[in-house]
């Protein structure tokens, strides 16, 4: 069958028009692109370029190439590095552990009340980071509710023997930090999580169950594999921010709860040697983005939809 | 083609005793009683909102009934649910799992039973609904037609006493549909395993099934082979829906032969009292049906080369359609308006144009006597779309 051919568009007689529609996309990505320019790429250059001077802040930094910086900032502050990964994975998993079943309830068994629940989950929002975290160090101070609930359970001497707790205390402990940290970054996980889980055909469910899936098979087969793109989204969002960190170490740790953010804060703003805390940063972000590839990889989330 | 069934496998004979179900206030299903004959390929027909799909959810598990019993070969089953019930469903949607290969599909509910080799027997099937070769691709890959046989094979594989279809080629086009149905009946006589197919395309359940049960308003409203529907239905909704009928209100002159007779406006009319479903008594009233397919049409004219003992209705052709196969008339006449027949394109009249006086006739033994006190409307405006 031979037809004229005919594009969808209306005769294009003024090739003006045509090539501004063409740079329309472009046009609009300025806005982002400038802003990405201005505060995320010439900050990172500054940074990179600090972290390679050497100097005083007497005499002033020179850029020097010196990479001997990165070396001695990593050879001194490991223990900090190792930690931070530390809490921010126990974190993490807590925010999985916690966040899963209440995603899974609102978004399946919530009915009416799913918005409700949902406005609840990001309620913490409306307040300051900081005050939501100096609050936990009332919930968890020493003689509180909270503390003599859980010595009189027993539960204290079980976190101390595993190095969590301190004797009778739990603020200034890791578990204070891994707390806070869990409790600041559990909406980044569930968010995620429920708009993964939201999007699953209930009909997938009642086909495993027409194949012979028992309920909770139908959870580890189904309902989980593709919830993956959430569970991925929302350990990205909750590790990342955690692991750099440093207002929970600060106000719920001690000096032994240090993080890796509490070290570059205060070679920044306290000792004010600026290269090595910008080599600092430059490492935590490698190793960050190291781990979140490998992370990407082993789970295999560009195979899901 | 290989067969996947185990030489002798029949299907389990279905059967719903007082099953109903009410949501709310609401009841999508009135008790019901049912029995599908093992190895038979029976349709449930109607329109969206009739229940059909509800009564086939509760078959297979997935909706517990309000009131009644289902059985699977005299096996009491109501109370189990889904997974433990040896049937198998086809999704109207498919519901394929979208993370997992055809392979994997195929092969989810046999590894779900526990079994360890299941390569053999996934391959038999997917040879069967011949898709060997796309094993390893993604469901979102396939085409529509595709995916409905790996929801077929999915199901299928497991060996159901009872496979259930849920208007499982609604998301297909006009000509896939039709190659799937005799897909399906073929598959249906490979593995001989009972088949119950939820519709609400009259065509494709008269095509496929060899009995159908006519929903309406969660009731069902006739049961039978499609033949029987079609040329003796009982009520006016079952006319109306399968295919088109010429319901013409008459009065009974007389019920002491064989056939009743009848008067409508000042014509006489026949109808076999074996044909009547309805009581008829002398000066009451009565519908009569006949098929637009049944009726010929002859010009005034030539009305006196009309055989003897023919029903006989004059009236003026008031629309003509040619269709390729045949040519559809719309006449008035007095007796009944907007009568419809459609004549085979042999020899065309030239004279049968609108405007054109003519002589309707036909067998007696063509006609069926319906109540005259149902709605003579029902089932004419039901244009079916979606799910029941």
């Amino acid at each position: 069958m031979t037809l004229t051919t005919t594009t969808g568009e209306p005769a294009v007689s003024d090739g003006a028009t045509a090539r501004r529609k063409k740079l329309v996309p472009y046009w609009l990505l300025i806005p982002g692109i400038l802003w990405l320019l201005v505060f995320f790429a010439a900050p990172l250059v500054y940074q990179a370029s600090t972290s390679l001077q050497t100097g005083s802040l007497e005499e002033g930094f020179k850029l020097t190439w010196h990479f001997g910086t990165y070396a001695d900032a990593l050879g001194e502050y490991y223990p900090q590095f190792l930690r931070s990964i530390g809490y921010a994975t126990a974190a993490t998993v807590l925010c999985l552990l916690l966040g899963y079943p209440l995603a899974y309830l609102i978004a399946f068994r919530a009915g009416r009340w799913r918005n409700l629940l949902m406005v609840l989950v990001i309620a913490p929002f409306f307040t300051s980071f900081l005050i939501r975290t100096l609050a936990w160090k009332t919930i968890l101070s020493d003689g509180g509710i909270v503390v003599s609930t859980l010595g009189s359970l027993h539960v204290l001497g079980l976190t101390d023997a595993l190095g969590l707790t301190e004797g009778h205390r739990v603020l200034a402990t890791p578990l204070a930090v891994v707390c806070g940290l869990t409790y600041n970054f559990l909406p980044f996980m569930i968010l995620p999580l429920y708009s993964s889980l939201e999007r699953i055909d209930s009909r997938l469910h009642e086909a495993a169950g027409d194949l012979y899936a028992r309920p909770l098979t139908t959870f580890r087969k189904v309902t989980f594999p593709l919830s993956m793109p959430g569970v991925v989204a929302g350990t990205l969002l909750t590790f990342i921010p955690a692991a750099g960190d440093y207002i929970n170490a600060e106000l719920l740790g001690s000096t032994d709860q240090k993080m890796i953010g509490n070290v570059i804060q205060s070679q920044f703003l306290r000792v004010l040697d600026y290269p090595t805390a910008a080599a600092l940063s430059f490492i935590l972000m490698a190793a960050i983005l190291a781990l979140v590839t490998l992370y990407i990889r082993k789970s295999g989330t560009e195979e899901l939809v | 083609m290989t067969t996947t069934a185990p030489a002798g496998t029949s299907g389990t004979d279905v059967r719903l005793t007082g099953i109903s179900k009410t949501y709310g206030s609401f009841t999508a299903v009135h008790p019901l009683d049912l029995t599908v004959p093992a190895g038979s390929f029976f349709a449930l027909l109607g329109a969206s909102g009739c229940g059909k799909t509800t009564t086939l959810r509760m078959i297979a598990g997935l909706e517990e009934p309000s009131t009644g019993t289902v059985e699977l070969a005299g096996r009491n089953v109501t109370g189990l649910p889904a997974y433990k019930r040896p049937v198998n469903t086809v999704f109207q949607s498919y519901a394929l799992f979208p993370h997992l290969d055809i392979y994997e599909n195929v092969a989810f509910g046999l590894r779900r039973r526990g079994i360890k080799s299941v390569k053999k027997q996934v391959d038999e099937m997917l040879e069967l609904v011949q898709l060997g070769d796309l094993a390893r691709r993604r469901p979102q890959q396939l085409s529509g037609g595709q995916q409905q046989r790996v929801a077929v094979a999915r199901a299928l594989i497991n060996h159901p006493q009872v496979l259930l279809l849920d208007e499982p080629l609604g998301a297909l086009d006009l000509k896939l549909r039709r190659q799937m149905q005799l897909e399906l009946k073929r598959i249906q006589h490979e593995v001989g395993i009972t088949f119950i197919h939820v519709t609400h395309d009259q065509e494709e359940a008269m095509t496929m099934a060899d009995t159908v049960a006519v929903m309406n308003a969660g009731r069902i409203e006739q049961l039978g082979a499609p033949a029987d529907l079609y040329e003796t239905p009982r009520t006016t909704f079952v006319a109306n829906f399968l295919g088109t009928s010429n319901l013409i209100t008459a009065d009974v002159l007389d019920t002491s032969g064989d056939d009743i007779l009848l008067r409508a406006s000042h014509t006489k009319l026949a109808l076999p009292a074996t044909r009547c479903t309805a009581s008829a008594r002398t000066g009451e009233k009565l519908l009569v049906g006949i098929r637009p397919e049944k009726i010929t049409l002859t010009h005034a004219d030539d009305a006196g080369s009309v055989p003897d003992g023919r029903n006989r209705i004059t009236g003026r052709i008031t629309e003509s359609s040619f269709t390729g196969v045949s040519t559809q008339y719309l006449v008035d006449s007095p007796a009944a308006s907007g009568l419809s027949v459609y004549e085979q394109n042999i020899e065309r009249d030239s004279r049968l144009v609108p405007g054109a006086e003519v002589v309707l006739h036909w067998n007696p033994g063509h006609s069926f006597g319906l109540d005259a006190a149902q709605n003579i409307e029902a089932g004419t405006d039901v244009e079916a779309e979606g799910a029941g």
